[in-house]
């Protein structure tokens, strides 16, 4: 049976296997906690946010954008020394505005894929800035620019092969 | 109304979501100091399921990485073997050679080791635990290990390794722990310069470094200055390495004190065991008790002595009420001197009445007191 789009939205809605979406964000989230254990330096990769992002592209929709974000947040706060909720504010507000945007623009050209994650990286210290400093009170928080952008840069540069994987585990191509 | 809702649903999602979440984190900040807090009880139920998730995940892939690597290096990586198989034969030639020199140092070593039994006990007992995973990413300075309350720990236990203190026990679950790192910026650990002497309090500073604000400049301190534990924050044993100075410079933001940035003897980045030191609160916990001890004892001291003299006892002495407290033990006369001298008690009429200038005529040596071992004349 041939299935029939009503519009450009649904046409680009993206559909995945249940299996893949439990266990893609849980395989990043633990990945995120287990890789710095091998190398330190592999803190810097922010595994959750790609997986975020990626999902909520692929399903145009802020709801579950906000959704997918606050859960993989929430999660990510569990083994931190995080407060729970840090990550989870965060990434809600990134799910969603990475929903807004797949609405707007083509997620599928790699420039933009890497724009995309380069900046939502970015956005994602700023908002860290945000919470520690106005909503935790702490005054000693400091960004540290440098590497925040070596951060996005990397996150950015790995999202692309990461993408392409997840491309594959679409279930309406 | 219902267009609104209809036209703003995913920002009012959004909305619900994040004032649900500043509602919990406004929970969880009400606690004063985070690093050394215990979590709230729904928090620590969520973080110990995360633990009990996560931990034997880490731990089997940490086991097996083991084996893939060790499978690695015994049959397959087996190039240039030959080579290394004469190397190795020119070394053991060579190290036969130095064998009798390190034999005498062996037994020097056993002297020095004698020595350190002294530090060794001091520490006392410890629990070794491997690292199997991390807190993720770089901005939580968290490691999870394999031992938990199963294995006597406990929050607040120092966390060290033969290098040097690496942080303290944060978080207790069933079969694993997690260790709150010294270079968390929610970390602290009381510290002492060697040679200036001048305490310190050490916590993690941004991008894990570690560094020391709360000193004043100080021309003295120097770079490669190195840090042992004061043992005044109750979590470290006195006198363990910490680290070295790296370099010293005024603080901007807080004047007139200086960020003193430091370098940990342990490398925080790569560890594979440490050692828990399990019972240097109950030692700690001792030392204070013998200061109350001892005031227990002064306290009783003067009915101890009171028993042991039997002739400061008063035998009409009335018995004591509840709550009322023994009369202090006066002191016993001295004897009378059988010799009365100018020493003599009373020879030496008071100060007041002595004037200036004037003889000493007015000294008036005492009668002499009767001898109690002489017999008196007539008995002779």
């Amino acid at each position: 049976m041939v299935r029939r789009f009503i519009n450009r939205r649904e046409l680009e809605e993206h559909h995945f296997h249940p299996a893949v979406l439990f266990a893609v964000p849980l395989g990043a989230l633990f990945l995120h906690a287990y890789l710095p254990r091998i190398w330190a330096p592999l803190g810097i990769l922010d595994l959750p946010l790609i997986v975020v992002l990626y999902f909520s592209v692929s399903w145009r929709s802020p709801i579950a954008g906000t959704l997918i974000g606050t859960a993989v947040g929430l999660l990510q706060d569990l083994p931190s020394n995080q407060y729970i909720g840090f990550n989870g504010m965060a990434k809600a507000a990134i799910g969603y505005a990475a929903a807004s945007i797949g609405l707007k623009i083509d997620v599928e050209n790699v420039i933009t894929r890497a724009a995309m994650n380069f900046g939502f990286c970015l956005l994602q210290s700023a908002l860290f800035f945000i919470i520690e400093r106005f909503l935790l009170g702490d005054s000693t928080y400091a960004l540290r620019w440098v590497h925040e952008l070596l951060r996005a840069a990397i996150n950015a540069a790995l999202a692309l092969p990461i993408f392409f994987l997840l491309d594959r585990t679409r279930m309406d191509e | 109304m219902e267009s609104f809702f209809t036209r703003f649903k995913s920002e009012l999602v959004l909305l619900a979501v994040l004032l649900a979440q500043v509602i919990g984190l406004a929970l969880q900040v009400k606690r004063p100091q985070y690093g050394s807090r215990e979590d709230g009880h729904h928090v620590r139920i969520a973080r110990a399921w995360a633990a009990y998730t996560v931990t034997p995940i880490e731990s089997v892939l940490k086991h097996s990485g083991g084996g893939i690597r060790g499978l690695w290096h015994n049959y397959i990586d087996l190039r240039h073997v030959r080579q290394h198989d004469k190397d190795l034969q020119y070394q053991i030639d060579q190290l036969r050679l130095h064998e009798a020199a390190l034999a005498e140092d062996a037994r020097q070593g056993q002297r020095l080791q004698r020595m350190l039994a002294f530090k060794q006990q001091y520490v006392g007992k410890t629990i070794a635990a491997q690292v199997v995973g991390t807190g993720g990413g770089d901005s939580s300075r968290i490691v999870t290990i394999d031992k938990g309350s199963a294995d006597g720990l406990k929050p607040d236990m120092a966390v060290i390794t033969p290098d040097g203190i690496v942080g303290k026990v944060r978080d207790v679950f069933a079969q694993s722990s997690q260790i709150l790192l010294l270079n968390d910026p929610s970390s602290g650990a009381g510290v002492l310069l060697l040679t200036t002497r001048t305490r310190g309090i050490l916590h993690g500073g941004p991008g894990g470094t570690l560094m020391i604000t709360n000193l004043l400049p100080d021309d003295r301190i120097k770079a490669g200055e190195s840090l042992i534990t004061s043992g005044g924050d109750r979590v470290f044993p006195r006198g363990l390495p910490v680290g070295t100075v790296v370099s010293i410079k005024p603080d901007p933001e807080h004047q007139p004190y200086a960020i003193i940035a430091i370098k940990p003897a342990s490398n925080l980045d790569r560890l594979e065991e440490v050692l828990i030191v399990t019972d240097v609160a109950e030692q700690l916990a001792r030392t204070n008790t013998v200061a109350d001890e001892a005031d227990e004892a002064g306290k009783k001291a003067a009915e101890v002595v009171a028993d042991r003299l039997p002739s400061l006892k008063d035998p009409n002495a009335t018995p004591l009420k509840p709550g009322e407290t023994a009369p202090v033990a006066t002191l016993p006369k001295p004897p009378p001197a059988l010799h009365t001298d100018r020493y003599s008690p009373g020879s030496i009429p008071a100060a007041t009445s002595l004037q200036p200038g004037a003889s000493n005529n007015e000294l008036v040596t005492p009668p002499s007191r009767p001898n109690p071992t002489a017999r008196p004349a007539e008995e002779q």
